[in-house]
């Protein structure tokens, strides 16, 4: 079954429209904060770089810790994945391959998170984490989000689809759990691992409003935080508060691109 | 007896394991489910004693016009979920092919989902910006004479919001219905076409049938996402102009963070639960799906 030249053609220009419509608010933000000449706002606006330079950049490294900000991201993207996959596979291993009493009671318990009314957690979780003396600390920041039930539920399947053999030859040989658990199945399920690793770096590289709660002091924020904290301080300058935007999202664009079958893998792990 | 002991080692084994997952559980998400519901129902503030004030407030905020604003544009939300389904099937059904190009039109459908909400936000503002791309569209098309006020005008704003929901979640969804679209046997669609099927036949008798548990599961989500939505208020408007934009979740997060009124807040979260339970659970019900 071929289609005709025409359709795939009138395929292609629905395809480009809508992307147009997804993808024009980024475009027209790099635009602005790569144009140093005429009006930000101007009918018509401008699609295409004004004399383009970096000033605009610089300008947001000279008014915010941009660097502080961008250390902070890193460092909670980085501690949340870490505590992730360690806390979670470690959950995820007996679900999916000890006899235990009460192993089915546990899965139910950990899937009824999903459908807890979680939204507002945040406000109660605040008291939790003050009277852990937490507040401004990126540990405060990180443990609530460390532990998801989706995480476990991928890492669970995962953990299920090693062949039985693999670690009954393990037990064999005489080793402990322990070491079935980080010399055989981890490696194994390494794919997995970076599935729900790079899904949770971006999760948590856009967290917004809890680290907003948890962190007070402005040389603190990650830069989700601190990009709004831009728009504060500088609020006429339209073009160095589109060139932080575009810091900001770059990184996460970056990793989106390079790893695009991760997000569709995990979503597609999530369906089943 | 070396048997049993091992046994009872393996079993603690597992305990082990689960145990860090299961106190940060404990800690962070059910915790604050039932402590939340039950401060909902006092006096409760960083000052002083708390002690228990029944219903008060629930009668308050039920009858402040904030928080009833907000419950009804929560409804309105409600809107979205077709808009929104509709178009993820659609998106899905375009994206699903070998077609050259395609995993660029994949990742720009998916872009949205991986910005976080302040730049959404950020962006959005410039694009609904008086003299901004959007209205010079609008006026092009000759949608509008003069320029519109997206976010200032409080009978626009509200749909400005929505609007930015809707450019949010396709993404998610479509990728969703993607997979769902992988999953069905390619004989079956072949079948259905050598048994002279058109495209749009096979599109409404094969294809949206397979989908079924798939759109189930997709409109539940999202009537959850409507009714919870808050996030986008925060970065677009702030509940403004004239409080036209307020949710009833971005009342509880305005009230409970801005305010410090805590028990007002949780039992706004807490109405707001009791709808999202109900519904759910009408959903599972009414529409069981057949096979899973």
């Amino acid at each position: 079954m071929r289609a005709s030249p025409l359709a795939t053609a009138g395929h292609y220009a629905i395809l480009c429209l809508l992307a147009v419509v997804c993808v024009f608010p980024f475009w027209w933000t790099l635009v602005t904060a790569l144009s140093t000449e005429g009006n930000v706002f101007a009918f018509p606006p401008t699609f295409w770089p004004r004399s383009p330079s970096l000033e605009n950049f610089a300008e947001v490294f000279r008014a915010i810790p941009i660097l502080a900000f961008f250390k902070n991201s890193v460092l909670i993207a980085a501690c949340t994945v870490f505590w992730k996959l360690a806390l979670c596979s470690l959950a995820a291993y007996p679900l999916a391959r000890m006899h235990f009493r009460g192993r089915k009671l546990v899965f139910g318990v950990i899937l009824a998170t999903l459908v807890l009314p979680s939204e507002v957690n945040f406000l109660v979780n605040f008291i939790t984490v003050t009277k852990l003396s937490l507040v401004d600390t990126y540990t405060g920041v990180i443990l609530p989000n460390v532990v998801t039930a989706v995480a476990i539920l991928l890492l669970k399947q995962a953990f299920e689809e090693v062949p039985q053999d693999l670690i009954d030859a393990a037990r064999v040989d005489g080793a402990s759990e322990w070491t079935i658990f980080t010399r055989i199945m981890l490696p194994l399920i390494a794919p997995w691992l970076a599935t729900v690793g790079i899904l949770t770096a971006v999760e948590a590289w856009n967290e917004y409003i809890w680290p907003s709660i948890v962190m007070s002091k402005p040389d603190e924020f990650p830069l989700s935080v601190g990009v709004l904290y831009l728009r504060g301080t500088f609020g006429s300058s339209t073009r160095v508060i589109a060139a932080g935007t575009v810091l900001t999202i770059l990184p996460t664009l970056a990793v989106f691109l390079f790893s695009q079958r991760f997000f569709m893998r995990g979503m597609d792990g999530a369906v089943k | 007896m070396k048997a049993r002991s091992t046994l009872r080692g393996a079993r603690m084994q597992a305990w082990i394991f689960l145990a860090p997952a299961l106190t940060l559980l404990a800690v962070f998400s059910f915790w604050p489910v039932a402590y939340g519901s039950l401060l909902a129902f006092t006096d409760y503030s960083l000052v002083r004693e708390m002690s228990w004030v029944g219903l008060d407030n629930f009668r308050y905020i039920f009858d402040n016009e904030m928080f009833v604003t907000g419950l009804k544009n929560s409804l309105k939300f409600l809107l979205m979920v077709p808009v929104v389904q509709v178009g993820a099937i659609a998106l899905a059904v375009l994206v699903n092919n070998q077609l050259p190009g395609i995993a660029w039109f994949r990742a720009a459908f998916y872009v949205p989902v991986v910005t976080t909400v302040s730049v959404v936000g950020i962006m959005w503002g410039f694009m609904f910006h008086e003299q901004g791309t959007l209205n010079y569209v609008f006026m092009q098309l000759r949608l509008a004479n003069a320029p519109l006020g997206w976010l200032t005008d409080d009978t626009l704003a509200l749909f400005a919001v929505m609007f930015v929901t809707l450019w949010r979640g396709l993404g998610w969804y479509m990728v969703m219905y993607l997979a769902a679209l992988q999953a069905i046997p390619k004989d079956m669609q072949e079948a259905a076409l050598l048994d002279g099927a058109n495209r749009w036949q096979q599109f409404w008798r094969i294809t949206v049938p397979m989908l079924r548990p798939t759109i189930m599961v997709c409109s539940i989500l999202s009537v959850l996402a409507a009714l919870k939505a808050y996030q986008e208020v925060d970065v677009l408007t702030q509940g403004g102009p004239m409080n036209s934009t307020f949710t009833a979740l971005y009342y509880a997060y305005d009230q409970g963070l801005k305010h410090l009124k805590l028990p007002r807040a949780l039992a706004a979260s807490l109405v707001v639960s009791s709808i999202c339970i109900a519904i759910a659970l009408a959903c599972l019900r009414y529409l069981k799906p057949r096979h899973r």
